[in-house]
């Protein structure tokens, strides 16, 4: 009799549990058939890792730059961290979360979300925050990212965040409840699509253009756990012409770089040299590459990582030869297929 | 700490592990302790309110015992010295001295309370007169903290103090366990507002980890969650938009946000109270009911027995019969009767009494001229009623309907309307308005949007009415099966399975349905920019 | 008694006083009720039942209150 009670209060107790964690999934979105910057950062880890490069930041970074074209042209490693408004301090323990899994050559962070000293919009958070792997990196993290609005509690279980969103589910939330198919290359985020860039908003004046105090803090972090892992952080500003890169953070940006001996480019002042052409290698009107920009800037990149640091070119390495293989592979495929979505001709 | 927010839950979790894993004889300074924590989350500040308050009272408890005490002793000791007359005049002496301890005690917390509350009320009323007067100058307001369930633990206080000047129970004389009574934290927010003789019955006792109490507690809190954040909190959007738009929504509208109204406020008051006492449970407390399905109430008085029943049996016992029985009111009672006659004589005790408790309910409930004519209005329909009496009894066996369901529902339903009604006054910005919205029902004609889909359009979706539908069905029917005894019980008897089913069914149902966190909204979600 | 038996009976001729041990318990008085009580008391008997007096064990039968109006009688 007593033993029937605890079998009995043990199933329901694991009913509880399996339920609870069902729910979790079906409710969670997958961000794979819109949306996919969400799906990001949670792809990292099924990767091989040992890269030798890893870009860390936000939208700039993961719609601008191609791994697939720096293993190709230059046989270097990479992997882009990026997530979209990734904060820096997101940025920060991003980077703590990948030293965790390998030490890469090089890291590449892209200076534009020094301008945010504070938390932002809680979706971004959400989508850059999501797919971590619980460490305490990730508890950091969140922390130093909740908007006022936000508790801890709906990080550690997403069910309390997602709660009322049964009444939008659709049939990717059952078929991806599982198994998320792979939605970047690398974690770049490939578009081929072509929207000129014309009507670039003109620049508003700011009442303060000092960087905060906030941001100041993560970057120096940065740079310190770079230096103690010997790893070269190379500082970039993409070339996306809006939201607009002030001068007075360019100025800041240089002294920065300079004082602590790093690598600063930025690449809106060579985007002859790169030889892009907002009319054709942009895909929003100048916010972001499309995939014909983002080959382009890869490929100038891909060159000074080469003179400039020591990552080797790694072809000869039959392994990631093979891993590279097949990733190239989707990403003609990928490619293919969205000409022919958009209707282009190639 | 709101009762719906995560630290709430997680706070009750920390301190049901320590109330019940430390030595019994721990649990209630486990409990002072808690309350002061709860207290001390929402402000420090409040802490030295309700410290002073705790203290004063329980002085003033302390004094009015002992000296109590020293008089039984002495009529004791001197009970053949003393004549009768001497004996009299020593009580009466002894009588009023208590009644000092209690006034002083009474006037320095109700103080507070008032100058809390009620300054900038008064300010503000101080500051029309002086316009109508034709005065320009306009005093500040002031800007006063008002302690988080002041108006709470004040009535307990006091109601403490009364019953000890008279005796129905004896003081406390360990100011810790007084502490506790007054800042006892699940009912700190919104009461109950418990008697100490009910209260100490259970709260300083140990209380053994007695399982079926503890479930219990859980389920009426899993309910009162169920009532808060999937009736309440979804209805709200609804709520405000009909009562704070007041240009838009007239006519129809006003009735349809009268009914939101009523359902909110009830799921909402009755739900906080289901929280609270589920609370005091799970740690072997009884708190007293606040409610006993009050909108099956065949009338007003009724009602007003059923619903924030300590609150109005507060009002009866402190405020009511004092008034009402006190020597200058039987005076000014006979006076009438010689002068007016006997029917007006009879009625004045009670209708200046019950006119005061009224007042003092309204404003008790906000410092605003809106509550006090909420107050005022269910004192005239009271009135009335109690006037009426007579022909509606004539009525009733004329037409022989005592008692048929179908004129039961009828009252029920005539007074829940007329209890909403008298709740505009809680809904709109000032009386006048409430007047104005309340006349739009009867010249607006726009009655066609309770069906032509504008009701869709003050936040509410489709899925939100099914489920308030749905909600409604539930309360209803659990309400219905309340009558013939504790819905509990019933489940109770259930076998494991479907115990099982029903309550991890409403836990679901609450976790998946309440209105609570931010809530998905996939525009949000949708990337642009970065 | 008689004359408490008269109050009682003219506030509520339907309740039969002499038996019923819980008008109030049962709500069969309401606080209306006892106010009227206690004001044609103070007439009749002169003695004061003072607020403190007003509790459900001296209210729920006529045997209870005229006990107490005995007991207040006493006092004075």
């Amino acid at each position: 009799m007593k033993k029937k009670k605890y079998f009995r209060i043990i199933a329901a107790v694991l009913i509880v549990i399996c339920t609870l964690a069902l729910l979790q999934r079906l409710l969670t979105p997958k961000y794979v058939d819109d949306v996919i910057e969400g799906a990001l950062i949670a792809e990292y880890y099924d990767e091989d890792k040992e890269h030798d490069v890893v870009f860390i930041g936000d939208c700039e970074v993961y719609e601008n730059f191609s791994p697939a074209v720096l293993w190709e042209e230059y046989g270097i490693h990479s992997y882009i961290r990026g997530s979209a408004q990734q904060l820096i301090w997101q940025s920060y323990y991003l980077l703590e979360d990948t030293l965790r899994y390998e030490t890469p050559k090089v890291v590449v962070f892209n200076v534009l979300s020094m301008k945010y000293n504070e938390p932002q919009k809680e979706a971004y958070n959400r989508m850059s925050l999501e797919g971590m792997r619980w460490s305490s990196s990730k508890v950091k993290a969140v922390l130093a990212s909740m908007t006022e609005r936000e508790n801890f509690e709906d990080y550690l279980f997403p069910i309390l965040r997602y709660h009322s969103r049964w009444s939008e589910l659709n049939s990717g939330d059952l078929e991806y409840m599982f198994q998320v198919p792979k939605v970047s290359h690398s974690g770049y985020y490939m578009r081929v699509d072509v929207k000129a860039a014309e009507n670039i908003p003109e620049a508003k004046p700011l009442a303060d253009y000092e960087f905060g105090e906030n941001a100041y803090f993560y970057l120096d972090k940065m740079v310190q756990l770079c230096e103690e892992k010997g790893i070269r952080l190379i500082l970039i500003k993409a070339p996306s012409l809006y939201p607009h890169w002030y001068d007075e953070w360019e100025v800041q940006m240089e002294e920065y770089a300079k004082e602590h001996h790093l690598l600063y480019l930025n690449f809106l002042e060579c985007t002859d040299e790169i030889g892009l052409d907002f009319q054709t290698d942009t895909y929003d009107g100048g916010l972001h590459l499309n995939l014909s920009g983002a080959e382009k800037l890869t490929s100038y990149f891909g060159q000074i990582l080469t003179e400039q640091t020591d990552v080797e070119d790694k072809r000869a390495d039959e392994k990631l030869a093979a891993i590279w293989e097949q990733k190239l592979a989707e990403y003609e495929k990928d490619k293919q297929e969205q000409y022919i979505q958009y209707g282009i001709e190639k | 700490m709101l009762f719906t927010s995560y630290r709430f839950l997680e706070f009750l979790l920390v301190l049901f592990l320590l109330y019940y894993i430390l030595p019994a004889r721990w649990q209630w300074k486990v409990l002072l302790v808690a309350g002061f924590v709860f207290y001390f989350c929402a402000n420090p500040i409040y802490c030295v309110y309700i410290a002073v308050t705790i203290f004063t009272t329980w002085y003033a408890g302390c004094k009015i015992e002992a000296l109590r005490e020293k008089s039984t002793v002495y009529l004791q000791e001197h009970k053949e010295s003393l004549s009768k007359e001497e004996r009299k005049s020593y009580k009466a002496a002894v009588k009023h001295k208590t009644w000092i301890w209690t006034l002083s005690c009474l006037l320095f917390n109700l103080g507070i309370l008032a100058v809390v509350k009620y300054t900038n009320f008064a300010i503000s009323n101080i500051n029309s007169v002086m316009k109508a007067f034709g005065s320009v100058g306009e005093l500040g307001f002031v800007d006063i903290i008002v302690p988080l369930g002041i108006s709470f633990y004040t009535f307990q206080a006091v109601g403490y103090i009364i019953d000890v000047y008279r005796g129905t129970v004896e003081a406390e004389k360990n100011i810790f366990r007084f502490a506790l009574f007054v800042s006892f934290f699940p009912q700190l927010v919104q009461g109950p507002i418990s008697r100490f003789g009910d209260l100490k019955k259970t709260l300083f006792e140990e209380h053994p980890f007695d399982k079926k109490t503890i479930c219990f507690g859980l389920q009426r809190i899993l309910w009162g969650y169920f009532k808060k954040l999937v009736i309440a909190d979804r209805i709200l959007t609804g709520v405000n938009a009909l009562i704070h738009n007041t240009d838009t929504y007239t006519g129809a509208y006003v009735f349809v946000g009268m009914l939101f109204y009523a359902l909110e406020l009830y799921a909402d008051f009755t739900g906080g109270i289901d929280i609270t006492i589920g609370i005091a449970q799970t740690m072997g407390i009884e708190v007293t009911e606040n409610f006993r399905r009050p909108y099956f109430s065949k009338n007003i008085k009724e009602y007003w027995n059923r619903w924030h029943i300590t609150m109005g049996s507060w009002f009866t016992d402190y405020i009511f019969y004092p008034i009402s029985v006190c020597k200058p009111m039987l005076k000014l009672s006979k006076f009438s009767r010689n002068h007016f006659g006997e029917f007006i004589g009879k009625r004045v005790p009670v209708y200046l009494s019950s006119f005061v408790v009224w007042f003092a309910t309204g404003i008790w409930h906000g410092a605003s001229w809106n509550f006090i004519a909420w107050g005022l209005g269910n004192w005239l329909v009271i009135m009335a009623s109690q006037e009426l009496e007579p022909l509606y009894k004539k009525f009733h066996n004329r037409f022989h309907v005592e008692g048929k369901f179908g004129f039961r529902l009828f009252q029920v339903v005539r007074t829940v309307l007329l209890m909403s009604c008298l709740r505009l006054f809680d809904c709109y910005r000032d009386v006048p308005l409430t007047f104005r919205m309340f006349g739009s029902m009867f010249t607006a004609g726009n009655w066609n949007i309770l069906w032509n889909g504008s009701l869709l359009n003050i936040g509410l979706t489709v899925t939100d009415y099914c489920i308030l539908l749905c909600g409604l069905v539930l309360l209803i029917a659990v309400s219905l099966l309340q009558r013939s005894g504790s819905v509990r019980e019933k489940i109770a008897g259930l076998p494991f399975w479907g115990r099982f089913l029903l309550w991890y069914g409403l836990f679901l149902t609450v976790l998946l349905m309440g209105a609570y966190g931010i809530g998905y909204d996939s525009s949000q979600f949708i990337y642009n920019q970065f | 008694m008689e004359e408490l038996l008269e109050i009682l009976q003219e506030l509520h001729p339907e309740v039969n006083f002499e038996e019923e041990e819980h008008l109030i318990d049962d709500k069969i008085l309401d606080s209306f009720d006892i106010v009227s009580i206690i004001s044609e008391i103070a007439d009749q008997f002169d003695v004061t039942i003072s607020a403190e007096h007003i509790l459900p064990e001296n209210f729920n039968s006529a045997k209870a209150l005229y006990a107490l109006i005995q007991q207040l009688e006493d006092e004075d």
